[in-house]
């Protein structure tokens, strides 16, 4: 039974007398102990998406439609939980993003309060959560120090510093920490390891799923990087405007991605071994948000493109086989059969010259 | 040295700079007797670990932060010593690319005061008109059209690439020579950060810009930094330097070779080990002994590694700072093959 069940979400923004949706109707079950990376396009919706789950949107965002289903099994004293998060209120609203699920933000570099040391901003986050109430100063220093070491951050250096006293990777792990002391069921990471080396991002990685392996939470994973997001995920979404373009497990997306997004995403990805291919951008510009085109929202940039997709808007299809659930791999292309990786569209041009 | 040719292109010139910070736990050395240079249309790339000290090279570099040490000199000139107009020209002509977009753009400025105000400032805009026009050509270089839909949003308004790409565009609108980019991309998706480094080595070739690249990623050092060089830093050192074809194609230091043996791989297969003997970064408060990867080098030569630091000196066509590759001291016969696991990527 998946922990989070996403049905038909939208989200706006108003501006300017306008509310303009950056999340249109998306989609998504995540499981217990599953990561799911939502990958896709800079303005896509994904830190929207983000905060809308734990309802954290600026004034200027407004959840307008769908649902999110949050459940937790039953234990011995605990009762079974199963409720909608968008009805949720006041103190259990809190509750639920406290002890339940917890979100690193984008920009979590500049997320603390610079005037406090990072060992009271554990300390306040602790007390302030715990929820078998107080703590004393020894376990706030104890389990802080365990999850600083987790991320590779030195305790002794780091508690007892001012946020501007660490360099940008050291501010965002530090943080990455504070949400991990908090033991949510679900952790949303939105771009946790961009500043971030590849040995620290590679200590990262392993310390999520070493925990998740643990302690059973489940992930969801926003990255631009993709090579990670393949690394880190079972499943990965793709976004593009607003929407889940494709999703299916890492394996499907990036051996055999079935949207020509997707597929462009993939083949832009440079490589340090120096493969045979230069990357290439994707051409044209996503479109409009405020004024978009009827059918399909990528037509305008897609080769393969054809005149039915500007008219009909092919909403995800199933492209395997496998029953829907967790191993299910669905596009939004009308032409998914056509759709192929970049190298071996090139391969396939070649061989029939 | 492996610098840039002539004097004359030397745009930048890092003479040994040295940065210390002071903290409760007393002397942080974040970076220490570094020299680099940037040629005219060259790129420098800075990597290294979370922590080793790249923004505050970087900081140095762009003139925002005085060396304790040493000197930073930009086309012949120290920095420190400019005369007042000298110094708004230099202002003007090295633009610095901040590593947070949510930290570096004003929070009460709209995009298009944000890109006004620099041209303003310098005269480059004559009307309202004029700024707005030269306001969206810098979007547009950036990918963010229709540019009239970003103009008048705040930053808290954009997404994280959206601000990131509007920090670069800010640093363009002054036709720089010396762009300085403490990772200027990470919050792309990689089809539009391929499109705005296309942009930005359009400006390396075509107007001779040169650029300290910061970057996490090795594969953007590898393309972006084709034809220049690369230095790795390790606890405020570099560790490595030499022309980036050389050091990603074939790194000497065991400490790239590590870095570079992390490279994740889209496809699926086992992970390559990097052969570190620890993951720890230590404490710039109480850096190891001699050469201060010793801890975690697969390398290490007990009884010289610890004792004595190595200098940067020429080897293989590049510098590099150990021992072991120096041929001052043999490594352990083990480690042979951890050498080719991180080599020859
Ligand atoms: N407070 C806001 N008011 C108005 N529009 C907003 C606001 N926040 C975001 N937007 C817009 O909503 C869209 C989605 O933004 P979001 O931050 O979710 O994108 P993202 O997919 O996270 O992108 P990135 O990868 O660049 O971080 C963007 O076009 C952005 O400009
Ligand atoms: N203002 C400061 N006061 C005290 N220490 C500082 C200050 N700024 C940086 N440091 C320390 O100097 C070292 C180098 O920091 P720097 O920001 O240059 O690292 P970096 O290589 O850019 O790392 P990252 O990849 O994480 O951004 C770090 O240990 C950091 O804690
Ligand atoms: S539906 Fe048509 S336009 Fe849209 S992605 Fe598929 S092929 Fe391209
Ligand atoms: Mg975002
Ligand atoms: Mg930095």
């Amino acid at each position: 039974m998946p922990v989070l069940s996403v049905r038909d979400l939208r989200i706006g923004y108003r501006s300017g007398g306008r509310l303009v949706e950056a999340v249109r109707g998306v989609d998504f079950d995540l499981y217990p102990n599953e990561a799911l990376a939502l990958v896709g396009e800079s303005g896509s919706g994904k830190s929207t998406l983000g905060l809308g789950l734990l309802r954290l949107l600026p004034r200027t965002g407004q959840i307008t439609g769908g649902e999110v289903r949050y459940r937790a099994p039953g234990g011995d004293q605990v009762e079974a939980t199963d409720y909608d998060v968008l009805s949720l209120e006041g103190t259990r609203l809190r509750r639920f993003r406290w002890s339940e699920a917890a979100m690193v933000f984008q920009g979590a570099m500049n997320a603390f309060n610079p005037v406090l040391r990072i060992g009271e901003q554990f300390a306040d986050t602790m007390r302030a959560h715990a929820p078998e109430g107080r703590l004393g100063r020894e376990d706030i220093r104890e389990r802080a120090g365990d999850c600083l070491r987790s991320v590779r951050l030195e305790p002794g250096q780091v508690l007892g510093s001012y946020p501007h006293e660490l360099s940008g990777g050291m501010r965002q792990r530090a943080l990455i920490a504070l949400a991990m002391v908090l033991e949510p069921r679900v952790l949303i990471l939105d771009e946790p390891t961009t500043a971030l080396d590849l040995l620290t991002q590679r200590a990262i990685v392993d310390m999520l799923q070493e925990l998740r392996a643990e302690r059973g939470f489940a992930m969801i994973f926003i990255s631009h990087d993709l090579a990670l997001a393949s690394e880190l995920a079972d499943r990965v979404a793709t976004m593009y405007a607003g929407r889940i373009i494709e999703s299916g497990t890492a394996d499907d997306l990036f051996r055999e991605p079935r949207h020509p997004y997707t597929a462009g995403l993939i083949g832009a990805v440079p490589t340090v071994h120096g493969g045979a291919l230069e990357p290439v951008s994707i051409p044209g510009a996503p479109p409009d948000l405020a004024r978009l085109p009827a059918g399909c929202s990528f037509a305008s940039r897609c080769s393969y493109a054809v005149d039915e997709c500007r008219t009909t808007d092919p909403g995800l299809l199933m492209v395997t086989d496998r029953p829907a659930g967790e191993t299910s791999h669905e596009a939004a292309c009308l032409r998914w059969e056509a759709v192929r990786m970049p190298a071996m569209a090139l391969q396939d041009e070649e061989a029939g010259k | 040295m492996t610098g840039a040719a002539s004097d004359q292109s030397v745009l930048l010139d890092l003479k040994a700079v040295s940065q210390t910070f002071h903290s409760k736990r007393g002397a942080l050395p974040a970076v220490r007797d570094v020299s680099l240079s940037v040629g005219r249309g060259e790129v420098l790339c800075l990597v290294g670990e979370s922590g080793c000290g790249k923004t505050t090279t970087a900081r140095m570099a762009a003139g925002l932060a005085k060396p304790v040490a040493g000197s930073v000199e930009f086309e012949g000139a120290d920095i420190w010593q400019l005369g007042k107009r000298e110094r708004v020209a230099y202002r003007k002509a090295v633009q610095f690319i901040h590593q947070d977009p949510y930290a570096s753009l004003n929070p009460i400025r709209t995009v298009y005061a944000t890109l006004a105000a620099p041209l303003r400032k310098h005269g480059l805009a004559g009307s309202r008109k004029d700024a707005w026009e030269q306001a969206a050509a810098l979007l547009a270089r950036v990918e963010m059209t229709p540019a009239a839909n970003f103009l008048n949003k705040y930053p808290h308004q954009l997404s994280g690439g959206q601000r990131q790409r509007v920090a670069v565009a800010r640093a363009l609108a002054l036709g720089p020579r010396l762009i300085v980019a403490d990772e200027a991309t990470s919050m792309l998706d990689v089809s539009i950060r391929v499109g705005v480094l296309r942009m930005l080595s359009k400006l390396r070739q075509e107007l001779d810009v040169g650029f300290v690249f910061i970057t996490h990623d090795l594969a953007i050092a590898r393309h972006f930094g084709t034809g220049g060089r690369i230095a790795v830093m390790y606890l405020g050192r570099v560790v490595e330097h030499g022309r980036t074809e050389d050091v990603i194609g074939d790194p000497q230091h065991p400490y790239t070779k590590a870095l570079l043996s992390a490279v994740p791989d889209l496809a699926p297969g086992p992970r390559r080990d990097p052969g570190l003997r620890g993951v720890d970064i230590p404490d710039l408060a109480a850096l190891p002994s001699g050469c201060t990867f010793h801890p975690r080098c697969p390398l290490y030569v007990p009884g010289t590694c610890d004792a004595v630091e190595p200098e940067l000196l020429e080897a293989a066509g590049r510098e590099v700072a150990c021992h072991v590759v120096a041929g001052q001291a043999d490594a352990a016969p083990a480690d042979d093959t951890r050498e080719k696991t991180g080599g020859g990527v």
